[in-house]
């Protein structure tokens, strides 16, 4: 058989059918995790059509887009239509069969962390789920991607979905990681060097020294943010650390199953001779935090750098000129004299246990400086209860950061965390949209330990000048 | 869904790259468990500014307050998977989708609910854009059983490619699942077999 990469061989072994001759199939899916706000039309048709869930226990429900961050939250929702839309699907959770995490589940969270840290995210998988970041289960060597509601009320009737191939795109990752660099800069200079819509219609496999350097944390990262780029789906190849990261997982198998497993896992890589459709390499050694100063991921400089003179064709020209008027921003402005009012950290991707050690290296005595309001919004009520444990909540809290319940919250703000128009947010998210912490905020990406770099000064800085003790 | 075969209305252009569907439908919309209001939603905050329509936005001009096609820029639909954005931008009564590319999930929820995408060419996009950016010159008809944009006064035409699947479902509004389920017992046997080779999963 000619050689296959890894995304190929995921794709082959979930066909149960061709649908033409050029690539369309009937894809099985082996899991799926649903929110409240992406998933009620679906419910509602499955109803409408008197259909039944193909298999509910190849399902999870996690409220985490909606739900307030607030210390003393109950199962209550301040807000009437967010009720709603959690009471539906907890009917829906109840009615269908499947098993649902409540708000004050120990183990609710955003569902990209959560799927992981119960173990259900296995290598060798497809994992298709109802939101555009369900790239992160890549990470893990699944082929994990986002779907509509449409396709989850498909999914959740047939267990497939309808799948058009895609190209294959091998993103190579070299050199050195300096000191200061984390996944997070390295996936927004890949954004930034191939574009907004650079890997629109292609899986993407990282690989290269870099990658097996990384921890799974930091793929998932990455896997999460190259959707950036437009990537419809991501693979990395499983290893050592993948295993170890799972083991002993509440849903992992145990045992002589385990060990069948493992050794099935660790087999899955592309072929050497494979062939990808379009080769990037990136050597990281000379690159630097990045920033960025637009409204769209692509738009980001090098913390050192200034904001640069719109360019490109005359539509893109029209865009940046657009973007620098929303964000209030002169060309020629050293990034790094840009004051904030908020720090973020949170966001499915960035607001792991690792996220949180590197912004806790960052806050240990020192203070959110005046004017500026920071806040840390955990990943998962697990995370959080880890963070407490370690004494990084501490940390936090004496920093004068607000130490929040796990959520979704102002990465896209649908509950109550939301920026009045106007304010400028230092944002561990990977979206800058306009509107997208709130209508007229102001959103800088970067990662969690410039964030809070930033939150101590009050301005964008580069948290090379303050580092200790930061991860690779 | 509804059947596409041959529509004809107005094109508004709308060519800035990126266009997200945080754009498209704004998170103060997403908060129903029903597809109602979306029509309000979409472009809300581009087309309404201090609760007046905001004359600068395209849809809001004289001459395209109801069109039914955009001819939009690179990368259209980019950003979160909300299908709210579709459902949104057909009640605003939009049957067509013309541009270069089109993000992913957007396109397949596009497909799904039966909203054409059309993706050609970069300098056939902005040739178009420039005819109907005319508002004397900004009917066009979409013929998809031809596979043709006719323009300019129906003067010129454009031929485009689309997968015969897609072109099926969009002449016939087909129920996807409905077509999945007559392969159920493919799916079960695949299942079977899957789960000996992962037993894992479960």
């Amino acid at each position: 058989m000619a050689a296959r990469t890894l995304y190929d061989k995921l794709v082959d072994a979930h066909v149960v059918r061709n649908l033409d001759d050029r690539g369309l199939v009937l894809l099985y899916v082996d899991r799926t995790v649903l929110n409240e706000y992406t998933s009620p039309q679906a419910f509602a048709g499955l109803r409408a059509a008197g259909r039944k869930v193909w298999n509910p226990k190849a399902a999870l429900m996690v409220v985490d887009h909606v739900n307030p961050t607030s210390a003393r939250r109950t199962r209550a929702m301040p807000d009437g239509a967010a009720a709603r839309q959690v009471d539906y699907f907890a009917e829906n959770a109840r009615d269908f069969g499947i098993e649902y995490f409540d708000i004050l589940d120990p183990r609710q969270g955003i569902e990209h962390v959560v799927a992981p840290e119960q173990g259900l995210v296995m290598p060798g998988m497809v994992i298709a789920a109802g939101d555009s970041h369900s790239t992160a289960y890549g990470a893990f060597g699944a082929l994990g991607y986002g779907i509509g509601t449409s396709d989850i009320e498909h999914y959740l009737a047939t267990s497939t979905v309808r799948y058009r191939r895609l190209k294959t795109m091998r993103v190579q990752l070299t050199g050195r990681t300096p000191l200061g660099l984390t996944s997070k800069d390295i996936v927004m200079e890949v954004i930034r060097r191939i574009g907004a819509d650079g890997a629109a219609g292609y899986a993407v496999e990282f690989s290269g020294p870099i990658v097996s350097d990384m921890s799974v944390e930091s793929r998932i990262v990455m896997s999460i943010m190259i959707v950036e780029a437009g990537a419809r789906g991501v693979v990395i190849a499983p290893d050592q650390k993948v295993l170890d990261y799972l083991e002993g997982r509440p849903r992992s198998p145990k045992g002589e199953m385990w060990e069948r497993a493992a050794r099935s896992w660790l087999a899955l890589a592309s072929d050497p001779d494979a062939r990808f459709d379009r080769e990037v390499t990136l050597d990281v050694s000379e690159a630097a935090p990045l920033v960025t100063w637009g409204t769209s991921p692509d738009q980001a400089i090098a913390v050192t750098d200034s904001v640069p003179d719109p360019v490109g064709g005359p539509d893109r020209k029209a865009a940046a000129t657009r973007a620098l008027s929303y964000m209030g921003l002169t060309p020629g402005t050293p990034i790094q004299s840009i004051p904030i009012d908020f720090a973020f950290i949170g966001s499915c991707t960035n607001s792991r246990i690792e996220d949180l050690r590197d912004a806790a290296a960052i806050f240990r005595g020192r203070s959110v400086a005046a004017g500026v309001r920071a806040i840390v919004v955990p990943g998962s009520t697990q995370v959080r209860a880890q963070a407490e444990a370690e004494g990084l909540a501490k940390v936090f809290i004496d920093a004068g950061v607000e130490w929040r319940q796990s959520g979704c919250s102002m990465c896209l703000a649908m509950n109550d965390d939301v920026l009045r128009p106007g304010e400028r947010c230092a944002s561990s998210t990977n979206r800058n949209f306009e509107g997208r912490q709130g209508p007229g905020a102001r959103t800088h990406l970067m990662s969690p330990a410039m964030v809070a770099a930033a939150a101590v000064t009050g301005r964008i800085t580069d948290v090379r000048s303050m580092l200790g003790g930061l991860r690779q | 869904m509804t059947p596409f075969d041959q529509v004809t209305g107005v094109a508004a252009p709308m060519m800035a790259p990126n266009v997200d569907t945080d754009v498209i439908m704004p998170k103060m919309f997403l908060k129903g468990v029903d597809r109602s209001g979306l029509g309000e939603g979409a472009f809300n905050l581009l087309r309404f500014s201090g609760g007046k329509p905001n004359p600068d936005f395209v849809l809001n001009q004289d001459g395209y307050r109801d069109a039914c096609f955009l001819v939009v820029g690179p990368n259209f639909g980019c950003g979160s998977s909300r299908e709210h954005a579709v459902w949104g931008l057909q009640q605003l009564g939009i049957r067509a989708l013309i541009g270069t590319s089109f993000a992913g999930i957007f396109n397949d929820n596009c497909a799904n609910n039966g909203l054409l995408t059309i993706a050609l060419e970069a300098g056939v996009v902005v040739g178009l854009a420039a005819v109907v950016a005319d508002r004397s010159r900004n009917d066009v008809t979409i013929d998809l059983t031809a596979q043709t944009i006719q323009f300019d006064r129906g003067r010129r035409a454009i031929v485009f490619d689309i997968e015969p699947a897609r072109k099926e479902a969009f002449l016939t509004g087909r129920d996807f699942i409905a077509s999945t389920l007559v392969f159920a017992d493919d799916i079960r046997a695949f299942e079977a077999r899957h789960r000996t080779e992962n037993p894992w999963i479960v």
